[in-house]
């Protein structure tokens, strides 16, 4: 396994005596899309200031493609692209203009096409000529990734990248994203939108309170932590549970007339489980009228994992 | 490895100074319609009523290093102190933070960009005001060395004052309290030598008659305080920028948290 950013014992503690980091390990691989999920104030940003130079590390290392950060800065830096959270740009600039600089700012020559290319591909290139405050601001949240891809870095924090951006663009950016990954560059970001993090992500990593919770295959902590749900409407209710369905994880509810079914491992083995109980049933002649079933979302995952860290 | 980057720096260096030509109404055309309103009030007006003139040069004429050294000083204070002020306040900042750009780089690109817009300013000045009053250049290089290192001083006097302010308030406060004051009582528009016991002495603690006075000099060749003190006490305000500088990086004061 490649490790292209490899972060040990980090922690932040800011000026006001606010620790945003305690301790933080965690490993990045080579061409994976890494996702940080995190509440509001997890220390999510202050993790990727702390990569990009943005904050001062208290402690712990980092080290980027080998090298640590704190010596090696100059290279490691311009192997590193950084879209911030906030929208934070000179407004009057034009876009062309303000894409060049990025480029330049890293030390690369001008590369019109290359420009270009990254312009077209974020649906900027007719706005070149705009001033940036003329964009609208799912437009220079774009501009702001254009900016970040200028120097074609091999490693990316998109910190929020679809913020602000309609549903239709999100799914472009995705796909963007996904073709950065094509490519060969390693991405993290972070996200609100657990469904983000559902579709693009290789690895999912929790943030809380400064510390890291888990760090997962996606698959994987769906299958650790993933149920699938099913509510059967029963033809005519039940007093109690007959024995035949003793195996299954089930409980009367609605007073008896719905039969809910919570379990499984979130990569299917609950699906099977529901086909089996269904079978169940008419084998024990109860009748049903309908039946729900859905796959709990890593949104519940990590609400359920964040109410369990808190009790 | 490298030290220091040449691309990263004109790249910046370029940026600002197309930023001051974007707003050239207000960073140019202002300060050189307020230097001409001296000319006219303070050289034409009032100087054609001095016959005796001043330390021996005709008065409008010895006013016109004071007051460019006057605009220099602002100009290049508010332009250092603004262009980097300015990425401060809007988040921008996190773009050179995340580069591969250090002290170096930063502080040519942005300080230099500032002297260059007060050597912009000062050639536009110098040209008008011949429109105003008759004056020579007895020392045309000294000038240039001199205008120079002014420029780049208060550029760099600019930038740190642009870092250690944490509101518009406070980047206003210096030139307007500060800067102003010392360049009126600095002998702008007169000799200190025309001042009474104690003024004088009281007056010689301030850093500005002696940058005006090696204005002066290389104008006329003549001056109160000889040529030699006047570059050393600017050279020695450049050190101390230059040292202040050093420290606020070495600490990342207030540009990383
Ligand atoms: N410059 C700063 N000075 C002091 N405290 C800060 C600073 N920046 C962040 N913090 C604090 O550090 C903690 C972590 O903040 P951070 O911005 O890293 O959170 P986040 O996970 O990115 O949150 P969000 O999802 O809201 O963006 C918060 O409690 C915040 O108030
Ligand atoms: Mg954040």
């Amino acid at each position: 396994m490649d490790s292209i950013l490899e972060i040990r014992g980090l922690t932040k503690v800011y000026p006001g005596g606010l620790t945003a980091l305690q301790g933080v390990d965690l490993d990045i691989r080579k061409g994976e899309i890494f996702a940080l999920l995190g509440p509001n104030g997890a220390g999510k940003t202050t993790l990727i200031g702390a990569v990009c130079g943005l904050v001062r590390p208290t402690s712990g290392t980092i080290r980027a493609f080998g090298e640590d950060m704190r010596t090696h800065w100059r290279s490691l830096r311009a192997r590193i692209g950084l879209v911030p959270q906030e929208l934070a740009t000179d407004m009057f600039e034009k876009v062309i203009h303000s894409v060049n600089y990025s480029r330049g700012l890293f030390g690369l020559a001008p590369d019109p096409a290359k420009i270009e290319e990254i312009l077209r591909a974020l649906s900027l290139w007719d706005k070149r000529d705009e001033q940036i405050r003329a964009l609208s601001g799912g437009m220079k949240r774009r501009l702001l990734i254009a900016k970040a891809l200028a120097h074609e870095p091999e490693l990316l924090f998109l910190d929020e990248p679809t913020a602000g951006v309609d549903v239709e663009l999100r799914r472009g950016m995705w796909q963007q994203i996904a073709k950065l990954r094509e490519l060969g560059t390693t991405v993290i970001l972070t996200t609100h939108y657990i469904e983000e993090a559902e579709e693009m992500a290789d690895r999912v990593g929790i943030i809380q309170a400064g510390r890291i919770r888990m760090v997962e295959q996606k698959a994987v902590m769906m299958k650790q932590l993933g149920r699938t749900e099913a509510r059967i409407t029963l033809a005519r209710p039940l007093a109690q549970l007959p024995g035949t369905l003793n195996g299954f994880s089930v409980s009367l509810t609605d007073g008896g007339s719905e039969l809910s079914y919570r379990g499984g491992d979130g990569a299917g083995g609950g699906k099977a489980e529901v086909a089996d109980l269904t079978k169940a049933l008419i084998a024990a002649g109860i009748d049903y009228t309908s039946l729900d079933i859905r796959e709990s979302s890593l949104e519940e995952i990590f609400v359920d994992l964040l109410d369990g860290a808190e009790q | 490895m490298i030290v220091f980057n040449v691309r990263s720096t004109w790249t910046i260096y370029k940026r600002e100074v197309m930023r001051a030509l974007r707003t050239a109404m207000q960073s140019i055309l202002g300060p050189v319609l307020t230097t001409m309103l001296y000319f006219v009030v303070f050289g034409a007006a009032i100087g054609g009523r001095l016959d005796s003139g001043m330390a021996g040069v005709n008065y409008g004429a010895f006013i016109v290093p004071g007051l460019l050294l006057l605009t220099l000083l602002t100009e290049s204070t508010s332009n250092g102190s603004f262009g980097i002020y300015m990425p401060r306040f809007t988040g921008a900042i996190y773009e050179p933070l995340s580069a591969p750009v250090g002290v170096g780089e930063t502080l040519v690109g942005f300080v230099g960009a500032a002297a260059t817009k007060s050597l912009i300013l000062a050639a536009i000045i110098l040209v008008t005001a011949t429109f105003f009053v008759d004056y020579t250049i007895i020392h045309p290089l000294y000038a240039l060395g001199f205008i120079l290192l002014v420029s780049a001083s208060f550029s760099l006097f600019g930038f740190i004052l642009g870092i250690w302010a944490d509101s518009f308030e406070k980047l206003g406060v210096v030139p307007v309290l500060i800067l102003v004051p010392l360049t009126f009582l600095g002998g702008t528009f007169y000799s200190i030598d025309m001042l009474p016991e104690p003024w004088r002495t009281i007056a010689m603690v301030n850093p500005v008659v002696y940058l005006v006075n090696g204005l002066r000099w290389c104008f006329y060749g003549s001056s109160d305080v000889s040529i030699g003190v006047s570059l050393a006490m600017t050279l020695v305000f450049l050190a101390i920028c230059v040292g202040f500088i050093a420290w606020i990086f070495k600490t990342g004061w207030r540009l990383r948290t």
